[in-house]
Protein backbone atom coordinates (compact mmCIF):
# COMPACT_ATOMS: atom_id res chain seq x y z
CA UNK A 1 0.00 0.00 0.00
CA UNK A 2 3.01 2.86 1.41
CA UNK A 3 4.12 1.62 -2.42
CA UNK A 4 1.39 2.75 -4.29
CA UNK A 5 1.11 5.74 -2.55
CA UNK A 6 4.55 6.36 -3.52
CA UNK A 7 4.25 5.79 -7.24
CA UNK A 8 4.19 8.93 -9.13
CA UNK A 9 1.32 8.57 -10.88
CA UNK A 10 -0.92 8.08 -7.85
CA UNK A 11 -1.77 11.41 -7.23
CA UNK A 12 -2.16 12.66 -11.00
CA UNK A 13 -4.63 9.50 -11.48
CA UNK A 14 -6.56 10.77 -8.46
CA UNK A 15 -6.80 14.07 -9.16
CA UNK A 16 -7.82 13.18 -12.96
CA UNK A 17 -10.87 10.93 -11.56
CA UNK A 18 -12.06 13.53 -9.43
CA UNK A 19 -11.98 15.68 -12.02
CA UNK A 20 -13.46 13.90 -14.79
CA UNK A 21 -16.19 12.35 -12.84
CA UNK A 22 -16.93 15.76 -10.74
CA UNK A 23 -16.65 17.99 -13.15
CA UNK A 24 -20.19 17.63 -14.77
CA UNK A 25 -21.53 18.13 -11.57
CA UNK A 26 -19.58 21.20 -11.12
CA UNK A 27 -20.88 22.68 -14.06
CA UNK A 28 -24.43 21.49 -13.70
CA UNK A 29 -24.09 23.57 -10.48
CA UNK A 30 -22.35 26.63 -12.00
CA UNK A 31 -25.06 26.68 -13.79
CA UNK A 32 -27.60 26.79 -11.11
CA UNK A 33 -25.66 29.43 -9.53
CA UNK A 34 -25.48 31.57 -12.54
CA UNK A 35 -29.27 31.21 -13.07
CA UNK A 36 -29.47 32.21 -9.47
CA UNK A 37 -26.91 35.28 -9.78
CA UNK A 38 -28.71 36.37 -12.84
CA UNK A 39 -32.12 36.13 -11.02
CA UNK A 40 -31.15 37.99 -7.95
CA UNK A 41 -29.64 40.77 -10.19
CA UNK A 42 -32.73 40.73 -12.24
CA UNK A 43 -34.85 40.83 -8.98
CA UNK A 44 -36.24 37.84 -9.84
CA UNK A 45 -36.09 34.27 -7.81
CA UNK A 46 -34.53 31.99 -9.93
CA UNK A 47 -35.05 28.05 -9.85
CA UNK A 48 -37.29 27.43 -6.81
CA UNK A 49 -39.07 24.43 -7.43
CA UNK A 50 -36.68 21.08 -7.40
CA UNK A 51 -35.28 20.97 -3.77
CA UNK A 52 -34.92 23.68 -1.03
CA UNK A 53 -34.14 26.96 -3.69
CA UNK A 54 -33.73 25.04 -6.50
CA UNK A 55 -30.31 23.02 -5.03
CA UNK A 56 -31.25 19.71 -7.26
CA UNK A 57 -32.29 21.56 -10.32
CA UNK A 58 -28.75 20.41 -11.95
CA UNK A 59 -29.62 16.68 -11.23
CA UNK A 60 -32.72 16.93 -12.78
CA UNK A 61 -31.83 18.66 -15.67
CA UNK A 62 -29.06 16.35 -16.29
CA UNK A 63 -31.64 13.23 -16.31
CA UNK A 64 -33.95 15.13 -18.53
CA UNK A 65 -31.63 15.66 -20.73
CA UNK A 66 -30.21 12.02 -20.79
CA UNK A 67 -33.77 10.84 -21.49
CA UNK A 68 -34.03 13.58 -23.82
CA UNK A 69 -34.73 12.50 -27.85
CA UNK A 70 -31.20 12.74 -29.79
CA UNK A 71 -33.01 14.55 -33.41
CA UNK A 72 -29.76 14.18 -36.40
CA UNK A 73 -30.71 16.53 -38.81
CA UNK A 74 -31.50 14.60 -42.34
CA UNK A 75 -28.48 16.05 -44.63
CA UNK A 76 -26.48 16.75 -41.87
CA UNK A 77 -22.98 14.29 -42.05
CA UNK A 78 -23.61 12.69 -39.85
CA UNK A 79 -19.86 11.40 -38.20
CA UNK A 80 -18.90 15.25 -38.17
CA UNK A 81 -22.15 15.74 -36.58
CA UNK A 82 -21.23 13.11 -34.00
CA UNK A 83 -17.31 13.99 -33.66
CA UNK A 84 -18.43 17.78 -32.81
CA UNK A 85 -19.12 18.20 -29.07
CA UNK A 86 -17.10 15.12 -28.25
CA UNK A 87 -14.31 16.84 -29.55
CA UNK A 88 -15.86 20.72 -27.63
CA UNK A 89 -15.50 18.58 -24.31
CA UNK A 90 -12.44 16.36 -24.70
CA UNK A 91 -10.24 19.65 -25.57
CA UNK A 92 -11.61 21.62 -23.12
CA UNK A 93 -11.17 18.71 -19.98
CA UNK A 94 -7.48 18.12 -21.56
CA UNK A 95 -6.95 21.50 -20.58
CA UNK A 96 -7.19 20.46 -16.84
CA UNK A 97 -4.00 18.12 -16.91
CA UNK A 98 -1.96 21.61 -16.46
CA UNK A 99 -4.13 23.42 -13.67
CA UNK A 100 -2.12 23.97 -10.36
CA UNK A 101 -5.13 23.47 -8.00
CA UNK A 102 -2.71 23.71 -5.08
CA UNK A 103 0.94 22.54 -4.12
CA UNK A 104 0.07 19.05 -3.82
CA UNK A 105 -3.04 19.05 -5.79
CA UNK A 106 -2.48 18.67 -9.84
CA UNK A 107 -2.18 16.47 -12.52
CA UNK A 108 0.86 16.96 -13.95
CA UNK A 109 3.48 20.09 -13.93
CA UNK A 110 5.08 20.02 -17.93
CA UNK A 111 7.40 22.70 -18.62
CA UNK A 112 5.33 24.37 -21.44
CA UNK A 113 1.50 24.52 -19.22
CA UNK A 114 0.35 28.25 -20.50
CA UNK A 115 0.96 26.64 -24.21
CA UNK A 116 -1.11 23.58 -23.46
CA UNK A 117 -3.81 25.38 -22.14
CA UNK A 118 -3.69 27.85 -25.14
CA UNK A 119 -3.29 24.91 -27.62
CA UNK A 120 -6.21 23.13 -26.18
CA UNK A 121 -8.58 26.38 -26.64
CA UNK A 122 -7.11 26.87 -30.28
CA UNK A 123 -8.64 23.00 -30.80
CA UNK A 124 -11.73 23.70 -29.06
CA UNK A 125 -12.56 25.90 -32.09
CA UNK A 126 -12.60 23.17 -34.21
CA UNK A 127 -15.74 21.82 -32.62
CA UNK A 128 -17.74 24.83 -32.86
CA UNK A 129 -16.85 25.01 -36.45
CA UNK A 130 -17.35 21.01 -37.23
CA UNK A 131 -20.69 21.28 -35.00
CA UNK A 132 -22.30 24.26 -37.29
CA UNK A 133 -20.82 23.21 -40.45
CA UNK A 134 -21.94 19.58 -40.52
CA UNK A 135 -25.29 20.62 -39.46
CA UNK A 136 -26.08 21.37 -43.11
CA UNK A 137 -28.14 24.41 -42.05
CA UNK A 138 -27.70 27.99 -42.41
CA UNK A 139 -27.94 29.43 -38.52
CA UNK A 140 -25.61 27.15 -37.58
CA UNK A 141 -23.11 28.03 -40.42
CA UNK A 142 -23.48 31.54 -39.80
CA UNK A 143 -22.72 30.98 -36.02
CA UNK A 144 -19.96 28.73 -36.56
CA UNK A 145 -17.99 31.42 -38.62
CA UNK A 146 -18.72 34.22 -36.30
CA UNK A 147 -17.76 32.10 -33.73
CA UNK A 148 -14.27 31.20 -35.18
CA UNK A 149 -13.88 34.57 -36.66
CA UNK A 150 -14.01 36.11 -33.44
CA UNK A 151 -12.29 33.24 -31.33
CA UNK A 152 -9.15 33.49 -33.38
CA UNK A 153 -9.32 37.48 -32.80
CA UNK A 154 -9.70 37.45 -29.29
CA UNK A 155 -6.89 34.45 -29.04
CA UNK A 156 -3.91 36.99 -30.08
CA UNK A 157 -5.00 39.23 -27.55
CA UNK A 158 -4.83 36.37 -24.96
CA UNK A 159 -1.94 35.20 -25.79
CA UNK A 160 -0.27 38.86 -25.80
CA UNK A 161 -1.70 39.47 -22.32
CA UNK A 162 -0.32 36.00 -20.87
CA UNK A 163 3.06 37.33 -22.11
CA UNK A 164 2.81 39.82 -19.64
CA UNK A 165 2.40 37.07 -16.89
CA UNK A 166 4.88 34.96 -18.24
CA UNK A 167 7.67 37.52 -18.48
CA UNK A 168 7.05 38.47 -14.74
CA UNK A 169 7.60 34.74 -13.83
CA UNK A 170 10.33 34.10 -16.35
CA UNK A 171 8.58 30.23 -16.70
CA UNK A 172 5.60 28.90 -19.18
CA UNK A 173 5.29 25.91 -16.55
CA UNK A 174 2.02 26.95 -14.08
CA UNK A 175 3.49 25.86 -11.09
CA UNK A 176 6.60 27.47 -11.40
CA UNK A 177 4.35 30.99 -11.79
CA UNK A 178 2.95 30.37 -8.78
CA UNK A 179 5.67 29.38 -6.97
CA UNK A 180 7.81 32.76 -8.52
CA UNK A 181 5.18 34.49 -7.13
CA UNK A 182 5.47 33.25 -3.94
CA UNK A 183 9.06 33.84 -3.88
CA UNK A 184 8.55 37.29 -4.57
CA UNK A 185 5.63 37.88 -2.37
CA UNK A 186 3.38 39.73 -4.94
CA UNK A 187 0.22 38.21 -6.67
CA UNK A 188 1.76 39.46 -10.58
CA UNK A 189 -1.80 41.48 -11.19
CA UNK A 190 0.16 44.01 -8.71
CA UNK A 191 3.52 43.66 -10.09
CA UNK A 192 5.51 46.40 -11.93
CA UNK A 193 3.90 49.21 -9.88
CA UNK A 194 0.58 48.22 -10.95
CA UNK A 195 1.09 48.34 -14.58
CA UNK A 196 0.55 44.52 -15.34
CA UNK A 197 -3.40 44.98 -14.30
CA UNK A 198 -3.17 46.12 -17.68
CA UNK A 199 -2.69 42.77 -18.79
CA UNK A 200 -5.32 41.25 -16.34
CA UNK A 201 -8.02 43.52 -17.76
CA UNK A 202 -6.87 42.65 -21.39
CA UNK A 203 -6.88 38.82 -20.82
CA UNK A 204 -10.09 39.20 -18.55
CA UNK A 205 -11.95 40.55 -21.80
CA UNK A 206 -10.47 38.58 -24.42
CA UNK A 207 -11.00 35.45 -21.80
CA UNK A 208 -14.87 36.41 -21.69
CA UNK A 209 -14.75 36.58 -25.53
CA UNK A 210 -13.39 33.15 -25.66
CA UNK A 211 -15.52 31.64 -24.08
CA UNK A 212 -18.22 33.19 -25.66
CA UNK A 213 -19.98 34.77 -22.51
CA UNK A 214 -22.01 37.62 -22.81
CA UNK A 215 -21.06 40.88 -23.97
CA UNK A 216 -19.48 38.69 -26.42
CA UNK A 217 -21.45 36.13 -27.02
CA UNK A 218 -22.71 36.54 -30.99
CA UNK A 219 -21.86 33.09 -31.76
CA UNK A 220 -25.18 32.28 -29.35
CA UNK A 221 -27.06 35.74 -30.44
CA UNK A 222 -30.74 34.18 -29.57
CA UNK A 223 -31.83 37.60 -31.44
CA UNK A 224 -30.61 36.92 -34.27
CA UNK A 225 -29.69 33.37 -35.19
CA UNK A 226 -30.94 31.49 -32.93
CA UNK A 227 -28.65 29.68 -30.97
CA UNK A 228 -25.71 29.58 -33.27
CA UNK A 229 -24.08 26.23 -34.00
CA UNK A 230 -25.38 24.30 -31.72
CA UNK A 231 -29.35 25.16 -33.42
CA UNK A 232 -29.69 21.28 -34.46
CA UNK A 233 -28.27 20.00 -31.25
CA UNK A 234 -30.65 18.23 -29.00
CA UNK A 235 -30.55 16.13 -25.96
CA UNK A 236 -27.20 15.23 -24.57
CA UNK A 237 -25.16 16.34 -27.22
CA UNK A 238 -26.30 19.52 -26.60
CA UNK A 239 -25.55 19.34 -22.88
CA UNK A 240 -22.30 18.44 -23.98
CA UNK A 241 -21.57 21.83 -25.44
CA UNK A 242 -22.67 23.24 -22.69
CA UNK A 243 -20.12 21.34 -20.62
CA UNK A 244 -17.28 22.02 -22.90
CA UNK A 245 -17.97 25.65 -22.44
CA UNK A 246 -18.42 25.76 -18.61
CA UNK A 247 -15.03 23.48 -18.53
CA UNK A 248 -13.68 26.34 -20.78
CA UNK A 249 -14.96 28.70 -18.49
CA UNK A 250 -13.47 27.31 -15.59
CA UNK A 251 -9.54 26.87 -17.65
CA UNK A 252 -9.71 30.48 -18.04
CA UNK A 253 -10.81 31.95 -14.72
CA UNK A 254 -8.36 28.98 -13.92
CA UNK A 255 -5.36 30.66 -15.55
CA UNK A 256 -6.34 34.13 -15.17
CA UNK A 257 -5.76 32.79 -10.74
CA UNK A 258 -2.32 30.89 -11.40
CA UNK A 259 -0.89 34.29 -14.06
CA UNK A 260 -2.48 37.08 -12.21
CA UNK A 261 -4.08 36.49 -8.73
CA UNK A 262 -1.34 34.18 -7.18
CA UNK A 263 -2.73 30.69 -7.77
CA UNK A 264 -3.03 28.60 -4.34
CA UNK A 265 -1.45 31.71 -2.33
CA UNK A 266 -3.35 33.66 0.37
CA UNK A 267 -3.15 37.81 0.08
CA UNK A 268 0.18 38.82 1.03
CA UNK A 269 1.88 35.57 1.36
CA UNK A 270 5.08 36.26 2.56
CA UNK A 271 3.73 38.53 5.64
CA UNK A 272 3.85 35.75 8.70
CA UNK A 273 0.44 37.78 10.23
CA UNK A 274 -1.04 36.61 6.96
CA UNK A 275 -1.25 32.90 8.12
CA UNK A 276 -4.14 33.65 10.17
CA UNK A 277 -6.34 34.26 6.89
CA UNK A 278 -5.72 30.75 6.26
CA UNK A 279 -8.07 29.65 9.52
CA UNK A 280 -10.25 33.05 9.70
CA UNK A 281 -11.31 32.67 5.37
CA UNK A 282 -12.61 29.05 5.10
CA UNK A 283 -14.82 29.81 8.65
CA UNK A 284 -16.45 32.73 7.20
CA UNK A 285 -16.68 31.46 3.91
CA UNK A 286 -18.09 27.73 4.44
CA UNK A 287 -19.40 27.82 7.77
CA UNK A 288 -21.26 31.40 7.11
CA UNK A 289 -22.48 29.78 4.12
CA UNK A 290 -23.55 26.93 6.17
CA UNK A 291 -24.88 29.07 8.78
CA UNK A 292 -26.78 31.11 5.25
CA UNK A 293 -28.78 27.66 4.73
CA UNK A 294 -29.59 27.04 8.42
CA UNK A 295 -31.46 30.77 8.39
CA UNK A 296 -33.31 30.05 4.75
CA UNK A 297 -34.50 26.96 6.49
CA UNK A 298 -36.81 28.81 8.76
CA UNK A 299 -38.87 29.69 5.18
CA UNK A 300 -38.98 26.19 4.22
CA UNK A 301 -42.36 24.63 5.03
CA UNK A 302 -41.92 21.63 3.28
CA UNK A 303 -40.66 18.81 5.27
CA UNK A 304 -38.15 17.15 2.81
CA UNK A 305 -36.68 20.42 2.10
CA UNK A 306 -36.41 21.60 5.19
CA UNK A 307 -34.52 18.20 6.08
CA UNK A 308 -32.23 18.66 2.95
CA UNK A 309 -31.35 22.28 3.08
CA UNK A 310 -30.44 21.77 7.05
CA UNK A 311 -28.26 18.72 6.03
CA UNK A 312 -26.84 20.96 3.86
CA UNK A 313 -25.95 23.75 6.23
CA UNK A 314 -24.59 21.18 9.40
CA UNK A 315 -22.36 19.64 6.59
CA UNK A 316 -21.08 23.25 5.38
CA UNK A 317 -20.12 24.06 9.01
CA UNK A 318 -18.96 20.77 9.68
CA UNK A 319 -17.00 21.81 6.59
CA UNK A 320 -16.16 24.78 7.98
CA UNK A 321 -14.50 23.64 11.36
CA UNK A 322 -12.35 21.01 10.15
CA UNK A 323 -9.82 23.91 8.47
CA UNK A 324 -9.05 24.86 11.86
CA UNK A 325 -7.37 21.31 12.75
CA UNK A 326 -3.96 22.36 11.63
CA UNK A 327 -2.72 19.56 9.80
CA UNK A 328 -5.99 19.37 7.69
CA UNK A 329 -5.58 23.13 7.12
CA UNK A 330 -2.03 22.51 5.94
CA UNK A 331 -2.88 20.31 3.46
CA UNK A 332 -6.24 21.78 1.87
CA UNK A 333 -6.00 25.52 2.60
CA UNK A 334 -4.65 25.99 -0.87
CA UNK A 335 -7.03 24.25 -3.10
CA UNK A 336 -9.67 26.59 -0.93
CA UNK A 337 -7.75 29.55 -1.99
CA UNK A 338 -7.61 28.37 -5.86
CA UNK A 339 -11.47 27.55 -6.03
CA UNK A 340 -12.21 30.66 -3.78
CA UNK A 341 -10.51 32.77 -6.29
CA UNK A 342 -11.85 30.64 -9.71
CA UNK A 343 -15.43 31.50 -8.01
CA UNK A 344 -14.70 35.37 -8.06
CA UNK A 345 -13.53 35.40 -11.24
CA UNK A 346 -16.49 33.04 -11.98
CA UNK A 347 -18.94 35.58 -10.34
CA UNK A 348 -17.81 38.37 -12.15
CA UNK A 349 -18.07 36.58 -15.33
CA UNK A 350 -21.86 36.22 -14.75
CA UNK A 351 -21.82 39.96 -13.35
CA UNK A 352 -20.88 40.63 -17.06
CA UNK A 353 -23.77 38.74 -18.39
CA UNK A 354 -26.00 40.19 -15.91
CA UNK A 355 -24.88 44.50 -16.86
CA UNK A 356 -23.49 44.33 -20.54
CA UNK A 357 -25.90 44.49 -23.44
CA UNK A 358 -24.67 42.55 -26.74
CA UNK A 359 -22.39 43.81 -28.74
CA UNK A 360 -22.58 44.41 -32.79
CA UNK A 361 -20.94 42.00 -34.44
CA UNK A 362 -18.77 45.02 -36.51
CA UNK A 363 -18.31 46.44 -32.79
CA UNK A 364 -16.69 43.07 -31.34
CA UNK A 365 -14.64 42.70 -34.81
CA UNK A 366 -12.96 46.34 -34.10
CA UNK A 367 -12.93 45.94 -30.44
CA UNK A 368 -10.33 42.69 -31.00
CA UNK A 369 -8.41 44.26 -33.28
CA UNK A 370 -8.34 48.29 -33.23
CA UNK A 371 -7.95 48.24 -29.19
CA UNK A 372 -7.17 45.04 -27.83
CA UNK A 373 -4.20 43.89 -29.56
CA UNK A 374 -2.40 46.96 -30.39
CA UNK A 375 -2.44 47.79 -26.58
CA UNK A 376 -1.57 44.17 -25.66
CA UNK A 377 1.53 44.66 -27.34
CA UNK A 378 1.91 48.25 -25.64
CA UNK A 379 1.68 46.51 -22.48
CA UNK A 380 3.63 44.05 -23.09
CA UNK A 381 6.83 46.22 -24.35
CA UNK A 382 5.69 48.53 -21.34
CA UNK A 383 6.22 45.48 -18.70
CA UNK A 384 9.32 44.34 -20.65
CA UNK A 385 11.04 48.00 -20.34
CA UNK A 386 10.25 47.99 -16.59
CA UNK A 387 11.08 44.63 -16.05
CA UNK A 388 14.56 45.16 -17.40
CA UNK A 389 14.45 48.62 -15.60
CA UNK A 390 13.85 46.99 -12.50
CA UNK A 391 16.69 44.38 -13.72
CA UNK A 392 19.27 46.94 -13.40
CA UNK B 1 7.08 14.68 -9.12
CA UNK B 2 9.02 13.14 -11.50
CA UNK B 3 11.26 15.22 -13.88
CA UNK B 4 11.86 12.92 -17.18
CA UNK B 5 10.07 14.54 -20.22
CA UNK B 6 7.91 11.11 -20.73
CA UNK B 7 6.71 10.83 -17.00
CA UNK B 8 5.92 14.44 -17.29
CA UNK B 9 3.31 14.39 -20.62
CA UNK B 10 2.36 11.01 -19.78
CA UNK B 11 0.31 11.98 -17.36
CA UNK B 12 -1.46 14.66 -20.41
CA UNK B 13 -1.82 11.79 -22.72
CA UNK B 14 -3.54 9.57 -20.45
CA UNK B 15 -6.07 13.12 -19.61
CA UNK B 16 -6.54 12.72 -23.11
CA UNK B 17 -7.61 9.59 -23.75
CA UNK B 18 -9.91 9.53 -20.43
CA UNK B 19 -11.42 12.83 -21.65
CA UNK B 20 -11.98 11.33 -25.37
CA UNK B 21 -13.87 8.26 -23.51
CA UNK B 22 -15.92 10.16 -21.27
CA UNK B 23 -17.14 12.19 -24.34
CA UNK B 24 -17.45 9.37 -26.27
CA UNK B 25 -19.46 7.25 -23.18
CA UNK B 26 -21.46 9.96 -22.54
CA UNK B 27 -23.08 10.46 -25.68
CA UNK B 28 -23.43 6.47 -26.40
CA UNK B 29 -25.36 6.58 -23.08
CA UNK B 30 -27.60 9.48 -24.33
CA UNK B 31 -27.95 7.56 -27.73
CA UNK B 32 -28.81 4.22 -25.60
CA UNK B 33 -31.26 5.72 -23.01
CA UNK B 34 -33.42 8.15 -25.05
CA UNK B 35 -36.12 7.15 -27.22
CA UNK B 36 -36.25 7.68 -30.94
CA UNK B 37 -39.13 8.68 -33.39
CA UNK B 38 -37.84 9.63 -36.41
CA UNK B 39 -39.88 12.36 -38.69
CA UNK B 40 -39.40 13.69 -42.30
CA UNK B 41 -40.61 17.23 -40.56
CA UNK B 42 -38.69 16.75 -37.30
CA UNK B 43 -35.65 16.01 -39.61
CA UNK B 44 -35.65 19.26 -41.34
CA UNK B 45 -33.05 21.44 -41.27
CA UNK B 46 -34.44 24.32 -38.77
CA UNK B 47 -35.33 27.64 -40.19
CA UNK B 48 -38.00 29.47 -37.80
CA UNK B 49 -40.78 27.43 -38.98
CA UNK B 50 -40.89 28.08 -42.46
CA UNK B 51 -39.41 25.27 -45.36
CA UNK B 52 -35.62 25.63 -45.29
CA UNK B 53 -34.50 27.48 -49.02
CA UNK B 54 -31.49 25.79 -50.21
CA UNK B 55 -28.24 24.30 -49.26
CA UNK B 56 -26.17 25.43 -46.45
CA UNK B 57 -23.64 25.01 -47.97
CA UNK B 58 -23.47 28.02 -49.77
CA UNK B 59 -20.04 30.95 -50.02
CA UNK B 60 -19.33 33.26 -47.05
CA UNK B 61 -18.19 36.57 -47.12
CA UNK B 62 -14.13 36.83 -47.85
CA UNK B 63 -13.90 38.63 -44.45
CA UNK B 64 -13.92 35.80 -42.73
CA UNK B 65 -10.66 34.26 -44.72
CA UNK B 66 -8.71 37.67 -44.37
CA UNK B 67 -9.57 37.25 -40.68
CA UNK B 68 -8.28 33.80 -40.56
CA UNK B 69 -4.65 35.00 -42.18
CA UNK B 70 -4.42 37.96 -40.30
CA UNK B 71 -4.65 36.11 -37.44
CA UNK B 72 -1.74 33.14 -37.79
CA UNK B 73 0.10 36.39 -39.01
CA UNK B 74 -0.09 37.68 -35.35
CA UNK B 75 -0.89 34.70 -33.33
CA UNK B 76 2.88 33.03 -35.03
CA UNK B 77 4.15 36.69 -34.04
CA UNK B 78 2.84 35.99 -30.21
CA UNK B 79 3.84 32.43 -29.96
CA UNK B 80 7.35 33.85 -31.39
CA UNK B 81 7.60 36.07 -28.10
CA UNK B 82 7.33 33.40 -25.73
CA UNK B 83 10.46 31.83 -25.70
CA UNK B 84 11.66 35.58 -25.37
CA UNK B 85 9.40 36.66 -22.64
CA UNK B 86 10.65 33.06 -21.02
CA UNK B 87 14.88 34.71 -20.51
CA UNK B 88 14.17 38.11 -21.16
CA UNK B 89 15.70 38.98 -17.68
CA UNK B 90 18.97 37.51 -18.53
CA UNK B 91 18.98 39.12 -21.84
CA UNK B 92 18.07 42.27 -20.37
CA UNK B 93 18.52 45.22 -22.91
CA UNK B 94 20.14 43.53 -25.64
CA UNK B 95 17.29 41.48 -26.62
CA UNK B 96 14.50 44.02 -25.56
CA UNK B 97 16.07 46.61 -28.25
CA UNK B 98 15.57 42.95 -30.83
CA UNK B 99 12.30 42.47 -29.89
CA UNK B 100 11.09 46.32 -29.95
CA UNK B 101 12.73 46.08 -34.07
CA UNK B 102 10.51 42.81 -34.09
CA UNK B 103 7.54 44.39 -33.03
CA UNK B 104 7.37 47.75 -34.47
CA UNK B 105 7.81 45.70 -37.55
CA UNK B 106 4.81 44.29 -37.03
CA UNK B 107 3.41 46.88 -36.42
CA UNK B 108 4.38 48.76 -39.59
CA UNK B 109 2.50 45.88 -41.09
CA UNK B 110 -0.54 46.01 -38.69
CA UNK B 111 -0.73 50.08 -40.19
CA UNK B 112 -0.55 48.61 -43.20
CA UNK B 113 -3.82 46.51 -43.34
CA UNK B 114 -5.63 48.98 -40.85
CA UNK B 115 -5.37 51.45 -43.74
CA UNK B 116 -6.05 48.95 -46.30
CA UNK B 117 -9.29 48.19 -44.65
CA UNK B 118 -9.08 44.86 -43.13
CA UNK B 119 -10.16 45.41 -40.21
CA UNK B 120 -13.13 47.45 -41.21
CA UNK B 121 -15.70 44.79 -40.68
CA UNK B 122 -18.52 46.83 -41.77
CA UNK B 123 -18.44 48.99 -45.46
CA UNK B 124 -18.11 52.10 -44.27
CA UNK B 125 -18.73 53.88 -40.85
CA UNK B 126 -22.29 54.39 -39.76
CA UNK B 127 -24.23 57.50 -41.57
CA UNK B 128 -24.45 60.29 -39.26
CA UNK B 129 -28.41 61.13 -39.45
CA UNK B 130 -28.46 64.83 -40.43
CA UNK B 131 -31.93 65.31 -41.19
CA UNK B 132 -35.49 63.98 -40.24
CA UNK B 133 -36.91 62.95 -43.24
CA UNK B 134 -40.13 63.16 -41.85
CA UNK B 135 -39.99 66.49 -40.10
CA UNK B 136 -43.65 66.27 -39.28
CA UNK B 137 -43.54 63.03 -37.25
CA UNK B 138 -42.00 63.17 -33.45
Amino acid sequence: MAQLWEHPLTVPVIVMIVILAGFPLVAGYMVLVERKVLADMQVRLGPMRVGPHGLLQPIADALKLLLKEDVVPAHADKLLFWIAPIVSVFTALTAFAVLPFSHNVYITDVNVGVLVVSAMGAVGILGIILGGWSSNSHYPLLGALRSSAQLVSYEVALALALLCGVMSAGSLSMVEIVNVQRERGIWFVFDNYGLMVVPFVIYFIAAAAETNRAPFDLPEAESEIVAGFHTEYSGFRWALFMLAEYAHIFVVASVAVTLFWGGWLRPFPNLPWSAALDYLAPLVVIAGAGTGSLWLVRGLREPGHRMLLGVVGVALIGLGATFLVPAVNAAVIGLFWFLLKVGGIVYVLIWFRGTFPRLRYDQLMKAGWRWLIPLGLASVLLNALVGVWRQG
Amino acid sequence: MPASFPDLYFPVLLQVVIAFAVATGLVAMAFLVGKRVRGKVKEMPYECGIPPTGSARERFSVKFYLVAMVFILFDIEAIFLYPWAVVYRELKLFAFVEMFVFIALILAGFFYIWKKGVLNWSREEPEVVTERRYPDAV
